[in-house]
């Protein structure tokens, strides 16, 4: 028996290319890829005869370009877009020069963020809007001028300073601490743009609609950022004081969904605050995102901090170093860089939940949504309107989960 | 080092800063719970309510439609005398399980969120156990050699994974609702009707013969135990003997093959033969029957409850298969190869190699999502599905009691988190510690 | 290091501690005059309510209660502009006018004892009257609230209309199932598919929303009305000179119209009435007297127009009848108090 088969002739591998083995090889290798096979292509049939039926015949789409504009920026002053402009060209700058000086994952993430951009810049929702009201050739084309080029200059000229600032970056190392210092600025700049000030305040009241929707998810996650590393570090102290107090807030917070923690940040928030304490709702979904987010950072941290070995802090420790350079030179800088994919999912997952704010009053995209849904032009077109939305935040998180993807290879995880 | 910590004054003492620091700590929390509280009685003042638990106990007011289970004859309950002859031990059980399952507007506020808190465990439980099955059968169809399922799932994931839930129950909503209403439902058989209502299926009633039935079927789970445990021991006894000490399973390992072998066709076959030995038919069907607005009588599935079950399924099950899929591919190739190269099946390269180590990866960030499931439950309220935080809202909003309705709702959801997450610790020793072992 | 964990202690604790003092300090000036300093109101509405309150395409927020809200921006300040809105979830809004987050709340607010005397809030005269009803397919042929025995009833959460609903059917005798939605738009849905069998809301919602029906005709509202929902402006309790002031813009628009004056004749209206004289400022000290430009009146029906021209302009194009809500003198309730 044993010798027949070490005799038995093998026959080279089929090398053969070409659709018919790519089929071969892909769908139909055996039996059951076969059946397989069909009844996915019978589902994907069934799928796309119903949906696009739906899309093209029965949807009425024009509610989506019609209120574009406040789909975006909400009642924020359409005079006062300038603002906006800034802040996204200010962004745009500081990510070209990293992207030009760390290449790497901020590279992937500019990339990204340029593709957004171009997508953006190409749809033509506002020119369909424009083409409805307008009829005269001439007007028209003019209009179609006038959008695609004046009404788009600063994410054009976001992308210009995006791509011009990257090769800038390559060339000149020296910036990395002033780019640093003008990340951590960005940040009140950025409020400080969009609030205004004096005469010109535009209160938060005004911010809406996917403005808003992003505002939220990165003051939230930025915000929780100090916050989660304090709690990890206070879970993982020596002191049980600390400990108990940390473990018992995260694991609270994390007990508990957050649109509980939403209602009590609007039901119970003036009832334990003194007499005239006033915090306006945007301001108090921001702290409701933070504290709810920092609890999640604080295990993701925590996740990091195991992962680093303790000959390093005993390393830390025998050359001299205190308890907190210890952890701000040697241990935090490892742990985070380890659990950077979980923060990004953190990320996206904040930037899922804040879907939920407008049950408290706030005007993002859901609540935008609602607004939408009761101006009697368009009420009843809850499906188109709700897809538009699924879509927008689908192109956020999915481009957030490829930089996440690209940053775990980098990193090595999940490499075998 | 006695002198040496006699000389350290006691301001830089290590050991007593580090006390007096925590001490400072705890200060400074209870101020801040003590500010908080204060604040908290001056600001029920101004509303002019005053905390109490007295309103758990008041009527309801309120009808909640979930759960609630629906008798045909309830209205004529008092005087239908074949209910009186419905007497004995257990048909008391069934009916006191079901009293606390049903619900009545004349009901406490504190009944009505009992009804929550099962509501919001039902919709888990069987969203957890749906999200398991179909997140496996999404992350092992994402590593599928099939081009196009593989395709599919991957764009299931990828779709499901990065939209909000909320936008995905308020598309679910609408569809279930497309089906059939009332008068014109699906029917199977007069007794399953499917329309936009629910899913309307027939319950088993208690009839006659429950009670000697049920006795019947007691004495066959202490059989069952007792069959478990004599084989249990007759196995341990006589494998002692034949084998090493090293070698000799624990009596408990035996238990659980003895149960394994002997215990569940015990259970099948008992009721059977009980149910032959039962002079009366110990249970009847009950069908839906059609009243003036909606079926009345047997099990109801609304369709809230399907939508939300369906929107945290496909959401969870998403996530589930992303962990699945990371938990095979952390799997060394090497340790495939080295399973297929000593002569393993595909089939047993899987089951005994890939599975036991892929599974270990996989139970943690499966406990996180289990516990996303239970939470994002609460989601319910926008599609009028009755869990514990909607009808928490809606005590709220009768009785104007926030802050302990407030405590009560944070108190169950993090009960049931802290168990789950106690539950899947306790599991993931126990693999691990089995992998470690064998 | 442990030094400045003690500071930071320490400045926390003086802090808290100091807050509740500061937050006194400031209490017992009139919104008015807060209004006046800042230069705009600040006005909580509905986030989406047909005619009502919504974000139209430009921005900008429209309806009839945000038009009220501008005529107290014109009235208190000469421009409807300067007027904020904040879009309010019927859960927190008065909360949003206990802590001072807004000046004047007008977001289809019913007016009850317990509202007017627990909340801490005061009520300016109704804008529209409203009350509570039942709509119903005609395929189930009903006709009063009796034949709902059994039914299941939609309704929103967080409002009286949730409270009426089940205090009418216990009273009545009724077995009912109540689907609450936190979503109007998934409420009106089901009742469109027929998941419920009736909904359950202020009639001018009930006729708002049935024309986004698929078959607006197939539903009728019962006539049968269960609740009076006197809708208003609400101000902080205890505020009478804002209150004051709130009620007498919504008295102007009523005034106005009794008297036809309107948005268009009112720069050029003569009249040797002298109660028509007093109301436009030329002549008496209405305006001082509620601590409000001499004009204020003329600045309220410049920018909204009387109340005939607001509910024109907002409720007329989403089908509501002008029902009860007519000048007194046309058998309606509207009813100016005299400007004297």
């Amino acid at each position: 028996m044993e010798d027949n088969t070490l005799t038995q002739e093998i026959k080279p591998p089929d090398t053969s290319k070409g659709p018919v083995r790519w089929l071969r090889d892909n769908l139909f290798s055996t039996w059951y890829n076969t059946i397989l096979t069909c009844l996915g292509l019978v589902f994907l049939f069934l799928f796309f005869k119903g949906f696009l039926t739906w899309v093209f015949t029965q949807a009425n789409w024009r509610v989506i370009p019609a209120n574009l504009q406040i789909l975006m920026i909400g009642p924020f002053p359409i005079e006062q877009v300038w603002r906006i402009g800034i802040v996204f060209c200010t962004l745009l700058t500081l990510l070209g020069l990293s992207a030009g000086i760390w290449r790497g994952i901020v590279l992937q993430m500019a990339i990204a963020i340029v593709g957004v951009c171009l997508l953006l810049l190409l749809i033509p929702l506002d020119v369909v809007k424009e083409a409805e009201n307008t009829s005269a050739t001439l007007e028209f084309n003019l209009n179609i001028f006038y959008l695609i080029f004046i009404k788009r200059i600063w994410l054009l000229g976001g992308l210009v300073l995006l791509v011009g600032t990257f090769f800038i970056g390559r060339k000149k190392d020296g910036l990395k601490k002033w780019i640093i210092g003008g990340w951590i600025l960005s940040f009140p700049w950025t409020m400080i743009m969009l609030h205004g000030f004096g005469e010109n305040t535009i209160s938060t009241t005004n911010w809406g609609g996917l403005l808003l929707t992003l505002l939220l998810a990165a003051v939230g996650i930025v915000a929780c950022f100090p916050l989660g590393v304090l709690l990890a570090l206070g879970r993982r102290s020596q002191l049980p004081a600390i400990r108990w107090v940390s473990t018992v807030y995260i694991e609270t917070i994390r007990g508990v969904p957050l649109i509980t923690i939403l209602f009590m940040g609007s039901l119970l928030l003036p009832i334990f605050m003194p007499g005239d304490f006033q915090l306006d709702t945007v301001i108090r979904a921001m702290v409701a995102l933070t504290l709810f987010s920092s609890a999640y950072m604080a295990e993701n941290v925590r996740g990091g901090l195991q992962a680093v070995p303790s000959g390093q802090v005993e390393a830390a420790q025998a050359v001299g170093l205190s308890y907190s350079k210890t952890m701000i030179f040697i241990v935090l800088p490892q742990a985070i860089r380890a659990v950077i994919p979980a923060i990004v999912g953190q990320s996206i997952a904040l930037l899922k939940d804040t879907s939920l704010v407008f049950i408290i009053g706030l005007i993002e995209l859901m609540g935008i949504r609602k607004s939408i849904l009761g101006n009697q032009d368009w009420t009843g077109l809850h499906a188109e309107v709700s897809i538009f939305i699924a879509v927008i935040y689908f192109v956020f998180s999915y481009s957030m989960s490829i930089v996440s993807q690209e940053i775990e290879e980098d990193l090595g995880v999940g490499n075998n | 080092m006695q002198q040496d910590s006699a000389n350290i004054p006691f301001w830089r003492d290590i050991r007593i800063l580090k006390i007096l620091f925590q001490v400072l700590f705890i200060i400074g929390i209870i101020l801040l719970a003590l500010f908080l509280y204060t604040n908290m009685l001056q600001g029920l003042d101004d509303q002019e309510t005053e905390l109490s638990w007295d309103f758990l106990f008041s009527e309801a007011g309120f009808d909640i439609e979930e759960g609630t289970y629906s008798d045909p004859s309830e209205e004529e309950n008092d005087s239908d005398p074949s209910d009186e002859n419905l007497k004995g031990f257990w048909i008391g059980i069934v009916n006191t399980l079901r009293e606390s399952i049903e619900f009545d507007p004349s009901d406490t506020n504190l009944k009505a969120f009992w009804i929550g808190i099962v509501n919001t465990l039902r919709v888990s439980i069987v969203g957890i156990f749906c999200a398991t099955i179909i997140g496996f059968l999404f992350g092992i169809a994402r590593l599928s050699s099939n081009w196009l399922i593989s395709r599919i799932a991957a764009v299931y994931v990828e779709i499901f994974r990065n939209t909000p839930l909320l936008l995905q129950i308020l598309f679910w909503y609408p569809l279930i609702l497309v089906l059939p209403n009332v008068r014109e439902s699906i029917n199977f058989f007069d007794s399953i009707f499917i329309n936009q209502r629910g899913v309307f299926l027939p319950s088993a009633e208690p009839a006659e013969g429950f009670n000697t039935w049920m006795w019947y079927l007691l004495s066959g789970i202490i059989l069952a135990i007792l069959v478990v445990i004599g084989f249990a021991v007759f196995r341990y006894l006589s494998r002692s003997r034949e084998l090493q000490q090293t070698d000799r399973p624990s009596f408990v390992s035996n238990l659980i093959f003895s149960a394994k072998w002997t215990a569940a066709p015990i259970i099948l076959i008992v009721p059977f033969l009980a149910w032959f030995l039962t002079p009366d038919a110990p249970l009847e069907l009950s069908r839906p029957e059609l009243q003036k607005f909606n079926f009345v009588g047997g099990i109801d599935l609304t369709p809230e409850f399907t939508a939300l079950l369906i929107g945290l399924t496909v959401y969870t099950s998403a996530f589930i298969a992303e962990v699945v899929r990371a938990g095979i591919q952390s799997v060394v190739k090497g340790q495939r190869e080295a399973a297929r190269s000593v002569g393993l099946k595909e089939s047993q390269v899987l089951r005994l190699v890939v599975i036991p180590q892929a599974i270990q990866v996989i139970v943690p960030p499966l406990t996180s999502q289990y516990l996303n499931l239970a939470k994002n439950s609460s989601l319910g309220i926008f599609i009028a599905f009755p869990d514990l935080f909607q009808i928490g809202k809606i005590i709220i909003g009768q009785t104007g009691q926030s802050v302990p309705t407030f405590a009560m709702i944070m108190t169950c959801y993090l009960i049931v988190s802290l168990t789950t997450s106690a539950f899947m610790n306790w599991y993931n020793r126990r693999i691990t510690r089995f992998d470690s072992s064998s | 290091m442990n030094k400045k964990l003690f500071r930071i202690i320490a400045l926390a604790l003086t802090v808290m501690l100091v807050t509740p003092l500061l937050a006194d300090k400031h209490g017992h000036e009139s919104i008015l005059d807060k209004v006046k300093n800042r230069g705009k109101v600040v006005c909580g509405v509905h986030g989406g309510l047909p005619g009502f309150g919504f974000l139209g395409e430009d921005g900008k927020w429209s309806g009839f209660d945000a038009d009220f809200g501008r005529a107290i921006a014109a009235a208190v300040l000469g421009d409807p502009d300067k007027i904020e809105f904040v879009p309010l979830d019927a859960a927190e809004r008065f909360t949003a006018l206990q802590t001072g987050e807004i000046d004047v709340l007008i977001r289809n607010t019913t007016w009850t004892l317990s509202r007017d005397a627990e909340l801490s809030t005061d009520f300016a005269p109704p804008t529209f009257y409203d009350g509570q009803g039942f709509m119903v397919p005609k395929s189930l042929n009903i006709k009063s609230i009796k034949e709902l025995a059994g039914a299941t009833i939609g309704v929103t959460g967080g409002s009286t209309t949730e409270l009426n609903l089940a205090d009418t059917m216990r009273s009545l005798g009724l077995d009912f199932k109540p689907l609450t939605y936190a979503d109007i738009d998934t409420l009106y849905n089901s009742y469109d598919v027929g998941r419920v069998d009736a909904v359950t809301s202020d009639k001018s919602q009930l006729v708002a929303r049935r024309k986004s029906l698929k078959n607006p005709d197939d539903h009728v509202i019962l006539d049968a009305t269960i609740s009076k929902e006197p809708l208003g402006p609400l101000t902080i309790h205890g505020d009478n000179k804002w209150n004051d002031a709130v009620s007498w813009v919504v008295y102007a628009t009523f005034f106005a119209e009794e008297h036809k004056i309107t948005q268009k004749n009112v720069k050029n209206f003569k009249t040797d009435n002298p109660e028509i004289k007093r109301f436009l400022g030329e002549s008496g000290e209405m305006g001082k007297k509620l601590g409000l430009p001499k004009d204020w009146a003329k600045q309220v029906i410049i920018a909204v127009g009387n109340y005939g021209e607001i509910f024109e302009r907002n409720l007329t194009p989403i089908g509501l009848p002008r029902g009860i809500n007519k000048p007194w003198t046309q058998g309606g309730l509207l009813y100016s108090m005299p400007f004297r």
